[in-house]
């Protein structure tokens, strides 16, 4: 383990982290030897242009890919040690998601949706749990809806509900607004930065949007799969 | 147990979407398909064997030459089946100053327990299935017997001591020999009259016979009980041993419905590996978002699992359901045409049909399954990120493992399961390379017509390996209604020649060679076709190369029956054309010399004969060796007189003989009959009208159920083109809108999608084709034994066929991507 994992505040690391592809011209490195760490109750901006690195880095944070070398820490276990089963353990006991294309499953309604986390990870009385988040994001009302009955700004409520139903200790977005409107958009992010620090999770967030990246406490900037800043917003 | 309660809240929801509507439909009609074809196979199969067992009157029958037990009735009864029997003697009858050699029957009540009797109110009359057995004091007479004695019905005739009233003119009896041996001709009476007769004293030649039927387990446990009991003398005859006509026939339909039905279950098959690689596919995001919080592999597969036994649990009830449905009603449809009663029905075919499906599912669906459970979480992020394809040799080994199980228990018969699947194989390989060759060929060819050209066939080439696929599977679809279409046309077509117009309808036995003249005077005043006389001379065979008959091993059972029977002997100068020379050379028509004999090639096995061997006969107290020629295939369903042993000319003419004829007498022609039994009483007329209404009434059940089961196998074939362009439907859908947000009009976008199935119809119906001409070749020559002419409709059909198939099918599955507005698809992109 690395010296990073044992730092008793951080949350997440990334220790030399490196990612290579292979392509029909040559290798192609996405990422290269990017190391950080991140501390719990913490929320971190990951920006740059497009193709940068961003979504890579986040995929492998959360442990949905494996680095091509280097190590990442999340929440005392080392995911780079781990197998699909033994990552997929931890992201349910410990990580929520909130993605740029919301990723509700189509045949649960609103409540079944938020309840699934809950039960993949054998909370106790997920129904009630889930039924008080719904409320929390406004949509105590709709909770037999199904996705498809849902608006863009309704279906984000009810991925965000499912994000913190489980209250992880880290929550990953990936572009959260990129599909909505600047209005909708904002309440998303007003209740994401609520929830954030009413249940002390660690956000970490991919975004293209200066507005969002400028209200978290860290911005982490990529720029050719190499880590070119990272700093503090708070002053 | 989570992954099964998930799997089941979302299966309700997962059916009301309709994204796997066809996989659900690809399984309920595979069901629907085998049940009806079971029940159908099932049901004929049984009414075919019970037309075989009337040649019994039974299903089992024991001659003796003694009373039959009474113990032997209670036995059959306490088993649940119907007995009734028969005592058979020679005896002269007399009326006035007549006199006639005839055989009595006595029948107990119940005869036939298979098979009707045959009576009409006048000789050669207007026949009518007769009603229970003589009552006492009638009995009903040969037409021959009648002619002999020169009375009519209701005319007296004493039986021994009694006097019996004809109470009609018997035509027919189920259990009638057709072979050259009962000369005298018959008459029953009840079994009750006997008595009176005072006929049957100690030393009389009685054959005494026990006629049993039932249920065929019941007959066998029966069987299985007495048989130790039975003393030596006893023979018995089941249904196993009935005609060869009868059971060839049966043996037949038997084979084509199982063909039917393995059809029907590889296009099923088909159908639902498509559709499961869909519903794999459909799953692949919900699969990943699943892993992305947290669910284990062991969950999603589990998850998928459930649904995909949820759904065959759902589509077998459906298509149980269905195959109930379309049973009744192809019952009720044939209640017409059908004779007698279809025996009813059993759940046998129920249970296998559904067991054959849900492996069939399982087997098809099992390696997208396995590959569901690879989906890489990361997905969420990525969507172009796709599992590792699985296995080939798993694909091709659980498919090929379900489709051999099935295929074994359609048919249980190892050779037809080789050549069926190793077609297939053969098929489906050729058909790939092929494809692909046509799909590279089709995308060289895209330049210059226009944009729905170029569209069309740009898609069919951009899909390539795809493309191929949806070849192969058109192909397969294709193959397989042709084969099924044109071997059905050519098999009912065979068996129409066996009831050729032309074929003899009558048998004239015991002609004397000085009577020929006089008959042939008598059909040509009554202006009715003469006949060809066939010379025949009784005989029994002594020693084969030397060795006494009786004493001799023989390879099988039937030789030593064979043997020790009485022999039919005939000659003749040329082949008949229902023979097929096997082995060795017919003589020369002018041939002079020592005796020869062809033997059929089925006695001549089991007699343990070959060609050069000496076969010595008796004939009238004389002996004659004669060397084994030839041997012949028969076939036995000609209706022409055929033998067991034919001899070189002029070896019998110093022989006693009798000749015999098949004559074609029309139903206006009967007074023929009339004059020609009352000039030549000596003279038997066999009527096998009756036999040709009883191998009708078979045909007609099976081309019937044939055309039932038919429209399974065409419904198969059109749920295989519906997965088949459902599989690429997002593809579609999203193209569509991409091409119409272009400003390309709707028209050109359809005109494109209709080129590329046209082109992909083109080649699957080209492919088929080719594969069903060959496999129909293999199957017509293999399995049914008939010669394979080849047929240019086959290829008409087959390239016309597949274009118009895959583009109205094409069309109706992909309208819906068609029409759909752009501007949703794009935002849902």
């Amino acid at each position: 383990m690395s010296d990073q994992l044992n730092n008793g505040s951080a949350v997440l690391t990334a220790s030399n982290v490196t990612k290579q592809v292979s392509s029909p011209e040559g290798t192609l490195t996405i990422l290269s030897d990017v190391s950080f760490a991140i501390d719990k109750g913490d929320s971190v901006a990951i920006v740059g242009a497009s193709g940068a690195g961003k979504s890579t880095l986040l995929a492998l944070l959360a442990g949905l890919d494996l680095p091509t070398s280097g190590e990442i820490g999340l929440d005392g276990q080392t995911l780079t040690n781990l197998d699909e089963d033994g990552r997929a353990a931890v992201r349910a006991a410990s990580v929520g998601f909130v993605f740029q294309s919301f990723h509700l499953v189509p045949s649960l309604n609103a409540l079944e949706n938020v309840m699934l986390p809950l039960e993949l990870a054998s909370k106790s009385d997920p129904r009630r749990t889930a039924m008080q988040i719904l409320e929390q994001v406004g949509l105590g009302e709709r909770w037999s809806h199904y996705p498809a009955q849902l608006s863009g700004g309704e279906k984000q409520r009810v991925a965000i509900a499912r994000s913190f139903a489980t209250e992880p200790a880290v929550l990953f977005a990936d572009e959260p607004t990129g599909n909505l409107d600047s209005n909708t958009g904002d309440r998303i992010i007003d209740l994401m930065f609520t929830l954030n620090r009413n249940s002390s999770t660690t956000l970490v967030l991919v975004t293209h949007d200066k507005s969002l990246a400028a209200r978290c406490d860290r911005v982490i900037s990529l720029d050719a799969g190499l880590l070119v800043s990272d700093e503090e917003n708070r002053a | 147990m989570k992954a099964v309660l998930y799997a089941i809240r979302t299966f309700g929801r997962e059916i009301r979407s309709g994204e796997v509507v066809v996989l659900l439909a690809a399984v309920a009609l595979a069901v629907a398909a085998l049940t009806a074809v079971g029940f159908l196979t099932d049901r004929i199969g049984r009414a075919v064997e019970r037309q075989a067992n009337e040649v019994l009157a039974a299903d089992l029958r024991l001659r003796t030459p003694d009373p039959i037990p009474a113990a032997w009735h209670a036995t059959a009864s306490d088993h649940g089946l119907r007995s009734a029997e028969t005592q058979t003697f020679p005896s002269v009858v007399f009326a006035g100053d007549f006199s006639s050699l005839a055989t009595i029957k006595g029948v107990t009540e119940g005869y036939p327990l298979r098979g009707n009797v045959r009576i009409a109110s006048q000789l050669f009359g207007e026949q009518r299935v007769a009603e229970g057995v003589p009552a006492s004091g009638t009995i009903w007479a040969d037409g021959a017997l009648m002619a002999r004695l020169d009375v009519a019905v209701g005319d007296r005739v004493s039986v021994g001591e009694a006097e019996m009233v004809i109470d009609a003119v018997l035509m027919y009896r189920p259990d009638q020999s057709i072979g050259f041996a009962s000369l005298a001709p018959s008459l029953v009476i009840n079994a009750l009259d006997l008595p009176a007769t005072a006929l049957i004293n100690e030393g009389s030649r009685v054959s005494y016979a026990l006629l049993v039927a039932g249920d065929t387990n019941a007959v066998d446990d029966f069987y299985e009980e007495i048989e130790v009991l039975l003393p030596e003398s006893v023979r018995s005859r089941n249904r196993e041993e009935g005609s060869d006509r009868a059971s060839n026939a049966a043996d037949r339909a038997q084979r084509f419905l199982s063909l039917t039905a393995v059809i029907s279950l590889l296009l099923s098959a088909v159908a639902i590996a498509m559709s499961a690689r869909r519903f794999a596919h459909r799953r692949m995001d919900t699969v990943a978002l699943m892993k992305s919080l947290g669910a284990s592999q062991q969950f999603v597969i589990s998850a998928a699992f459930v649904q995909l036994v949820l759904l065959g649990i759902l589509g077998v009830l459906l298509g149980s359901v269905m195959g109930f449905v379309v049973e009744a009603l192809v019952t009720n449809m044939l209640a017409d045409v059908i004779q007698g009663d279809l025996p009813p029905v059993g759940f046998t075919p129920v249970f296998l049909a559904c067991g054959s499906a849900l492996i069939l599912l399982i087997g098809f669906a099992l390696p997208s399954l396995l590959q569901l459970r690879d989906t890489p979480p990361l997905r969420v992020l990525r969507h172009d990120e796709m599992p590792p394809a699985p296995s080939r040799l798993l694909v091709v080994g659980t498919s090929l493992l379900a489709v051999a199980v099935m295929l074994y228990q359609a048919i249980g018969d190892g050779l037809m399961l080789l050549i069926v699947l190793g077609g297939m194989l053969i098929v489906s390989a050729v058909l790939y390379v092929a494809g692909r060759g046509l799909v590279i060929l089709m995308g060289r060819s895209r330049g210059g017509v226009g944009i729905a050209w170029r569209y069309g066939l740009a898609n069919v080439a951009r899909r390539g390996r795809d493309s191929a696929i949806q070849v192969v599977a058109f192909g397969l679809g294709l193959t397989v209604l042709l084969l099924l279409t044109f071997v059905r046309t050519d098999l009912l077509e065979e068996w129409q020649q066996t009831l050729d117009a032309n074929a003899p309808n009558h048998f004239l036995i015991n002609i004397q060679p000085q009577e020929r003249s006089s008959i042939e005077a008598i059909f040509a005043a009554n202006g009715v076709a003469a006949p060809n006389f066939v010379p025949m001379v009784r005989a029994r065979m002594k020693t084969i190369n030397g060795e006494d008959v009786k004493e001799r091993e023989y390879p099988e059972e039937g030789g030593k029956w064979m043997a020790n029977r009485e022999q039919n002997l005939t000659w003749a100068t040329h082949i008949s054309e229902s023979n097929e020379l096997v082995d060795g050379e017919w003589w020369r028509a002018d041939y002079v010399g020592d005796p020869l004999v062809s033997l059929e090639e089925d006695a001549a096995r089991e007699l343990g004969v070959e060609l050069g061997d000496r076969l010595n006969f008796i004939i009238a107290g004389r002996e004659i060796e004669a060397k084994v020629a030839s041997t012949r295939k028969v076939n036995w369903d000609s209706f022409q007189p055929n033998f067991f042993l034919v001899m070189s000319p002029g070896s019998l003419d110093n022989y006693p003989s009798t000749f015999i004829s098949g004559a074609r007498i029309p139903e206006e022609g009967k007074g023929t009959l009339v004059e020609l039994v009352r000039s030549h009483p000596t003279v038997s007329v066999i009527d096998i009208d009756a036999i040709l209404v009883q191998i009708t009434g078979i045909l007609d059940k099976v081309s019937l159920a044939v055309q039932a089961v038919f429209v399974f196998t065409l419904a198969g074939g059109i749920a295989v083109l519906f997965a088949a362009v459902q599989s690429t439907i997002d593809e579609r859908r999203f193209e569509s809108a991409m091409l119409r947000a272009l400003g390309v009009r709707r028209r050109t976008v359809l005109s494109g999608v209709l080129t590329e199935f046209a082109a992909l119809g083109f080649a699957a119906g080209l492919l088929a084709a080719a594969g069903a001409s060959i496999l129909a070749a293999i199957v017509t020559i293999q399995l049914f034994e008939l010669d394979y002419a080849f047929n240019p409709l086959l290829w008409l059909a087959g390239l016309l066929g597949g274009i118009a198939l895959v583009c109205v099918s094409g069309f109706i599955a992909a309208r819906g991507a068609i029409n759909a507005p752009p501007v949703d698809v794009l935002r849902a992109a």
